[in-house]
């Protein structure tokens, strides 16, 4: 008998399969399509402490392989979030983690308090998007900046917390370490690459803000890289992102040192592409006689490191 | 019928003018005559019922590949012929030009029917029938082919082209005047179709094509004439999470996919 739950910071969930931030909105969307409490888990749109608007001008761009985006973070507050979209996810039979940015530090405190009284089982601290002005990505570029947010939040977080970081830190092992050290129960990586577009005939960068977030197949090996290296440092649990679209870059992931994996874009492609990867998953584990992903999971960093 | 991610296969997929093609697709599966679940006095039954496969204004995200183009291509709903569903589309990238390709008996992935639609209750049940027009540019015809067969009521339509006429005949049984203007002179009208447009006249007027021409029409209106524009933007998930496709309103940002593609006219932000 196969068995797909993973334990992630104390939390159960029923597989490893999670949708990643940005691209589920709240779950309802995708509750026409299938029934998602058979996800290991959901990550809320990035929220933040005040409603935001997002970007103006096209926030879509489709490249090789994966696309790049700039939506700026459009969201209802945490205060809209809990008033409208909570009890719909808290009546979910899945794991739900709200992801939560900021442009400040104050701004991630305030948020978190809000979020501790709630039901919310993890908070996922975004310190990586890119696309708005200050704050996001800016935590998630220097490592002691980083330790710093990351300390602070902990100090007010009564949930368990895991920092997603960007693969745009200066050092994404050194980056992880900080924020183990500064008291992250997990890690979640990569969130998108930082990239451009540039549209020839008016002679303009496609993006109002020049750069976006690149995402998709496109940056898998990349990805998978570099949960690889964080995984064999630090010994905190990790999710792996980047490029997920089928069970065999999940198990990919999961192989590297993953506990669970996030889709992301791959949402796009076919609503449903979750269920297909944990139907992927359970297949493979059945065919190939593995009971538990405990079993595979960093074999590859065990393999070397013999 | 309730949107979903099925499968269909090319019925036929034809260049009617340059560039611009005429695809009619078939489900293989889900299609009409789909299983509805009622809940009548507490009994739960299961009804068989020809499923309609979308509304006027309404699009499907379709794709024809695995990976690479990595997204679907949002397509409105040209027509409904039966059990087929009928899309116009111009080749215009790389996903297009392999939808050109495309022949009979080709697998298609189609999600859909996805967006509101257009409002078709504040034409159908005016005594006596309302004067409607209908006004597209280039390939905005594509939705207003299937509006103009499902209104009722006087409708005059209006449709501006670059070089090429097409689909006029078929638009003609549907409507009662058909105003016609071409860029470069070929056919009708030398110009742009708002040159073509007296708003005056009209109870309502439904509206698809470039920006500029709809902005146009909904200034020449002043707010006294309804008018809805069924509005494109880029897509990802077509289905309202992303926000990748939003556009400014006077009520902020809403999603192409979701509360849109026809939204009042004096609404959007242009």
């Amino acid at each position: 008998m196969i068995d797909t739950k993973v334990d992630i910071c104390g939390i159960e969930f029923k597989n490893p399969v999670i949708a990643a931030s940005g691209t589920f909105g709240f779950g309802r969307e995708y509750e026409e399509y299938f029934d998602i409490s058979k996800l290991g888990g959901i990550c809320t749109k990035g929220l933040t402490l005040h409603k935001k608007e997002g970007n103006k001008g096209i926030r879509i761009y489709e490249v090789a392989s994966g696309l790049l985006n700039s939506i700026g973070l459009q969201n209802p507050g945490i205060d809209g979030f809990i008033r409208d979209e909570l009890i719909f996810m808290e009546e979910l039979d899945t794991v739900i983690l709200a992801n939560i940015g900021g442009g400040t530090i104050e701004e991630y405190i305030e948020a978190i308090i809000k979020l501790n009284n709630t039901n919310i089982d993890i908070i996922e601290l975004n310190i990586s998007c890119p696309n708005v002005k200050e704050g996001g990505m800016a935590f998630g570029i220097k490592s002691k900046i980083a330790y710093e947010v990351v300390k602070e939040v902990r100090a007010v977080c009564k949930k368990p917390l895991i920092v997603k970081l960007s693969p745009n830190a200066e050092n994404i092992v050194e980056m992880a370490e900080c924020c183990v050290k500064a008291g992250a129960d997990g890690l979640s990586l990569v969130n998108t690459f930082n990239g451009m577009a540039i549209d020839i005939f008016s002679r303009k960068p496609v993006f109002e803000n020049v750069t976006a977030g690149l995402s998709g197949p496109c940056i898998k090996p990349i990805a998978l890289r570099m949960v690889y290296e964080v995984a064999r440092t630090v010994d905190v649990p990790i999710i792996g992102i980047g490029g997920i679209v089928d069970y065999k870059d999940a198990i990919e992931f999961i192989m590297a040192g993953a506990y669970g994996v996030q889709i992301g874009s791959g949402n796009f492609i076919k609503p449903d592409i979750s269920l297909d990867i944990i139907c992927g998953i359970e297949t493979f584990m059945e065919e190939e006689n593995i009971k538990s992903l405990e079993e595979i999971r960093g074999i590859i960093g065990r393999d070397i490191m013999c | 019928m309730k949107s979903g991610y099925r499968k269909g296969v090319i019925f036929s997929n034809t260049e009617i003018a340059n560039n611009i093609y005429e695809m009619k697709v078939k489900f293989t599966e889900g299609s009409n005559g789909c299983k509805c679940h009622l809940e009548k006095d507490g009994v739960s039954f299961i009804y068989e019922e020809s499923c309609k496969l979308g509304a006027p204004g309404q699009f499907y995200m379709l794709k024809s590949w695995d990976l690479d183009p990595f997204l679907s291509r949002p397509i409105s709903i040209a027509n409904i012929e039966e059990d087929k569903l009928v899309f116009l589309y111009e080749v215009k990238g790389k996903g297009t030009e392999i939808f050109s390709k495309l022949k009979i008996g080709d697998n298609l992935e189609l999600l859909g029917p996805l967006g509101n639609g257009f409002d078709l209750e504040k034409a159908t049940n005016n005594r006596p029938p309302s004067n409607i027009a209908i006004i597209s540019g280039g390939i905005g015809i594509a939705p207003m082919i299937f509006l103009a067969k499902e209104l009722r009521g006087n409708i005059d339509f209006y449709c501006g082209f670059r070089h090429e006429v097409y689909y006029i005949d078929i638009i003609k049984k549907y409507v009662d005047n058909i105003y016609i203007s071409t860029e470069n002179g070929f056919f009708g009208h030398k110009g742009f179709v708002t040159e073509l447009f007296v708003p005056n006249k009209y109870h309502l007027i439904y509206t698809c094509g470039p920006v500029p021409m709809m902005k146009k029409i909904v200034e020449m209106t002043k707010d006294k004439i309804p008018v809805f524009t069924s509005m494109e933007s880029r897509m990802a998930c077509g289905i309202g999470a992303c926000l990748g496709c939003t556009i400014e309103t006077k009520s902020g940002m809403k999603r192409v996919c979701k509360e849109g593609p026809v939204f009042p006219g004096k609404e959007v932000i242009f």
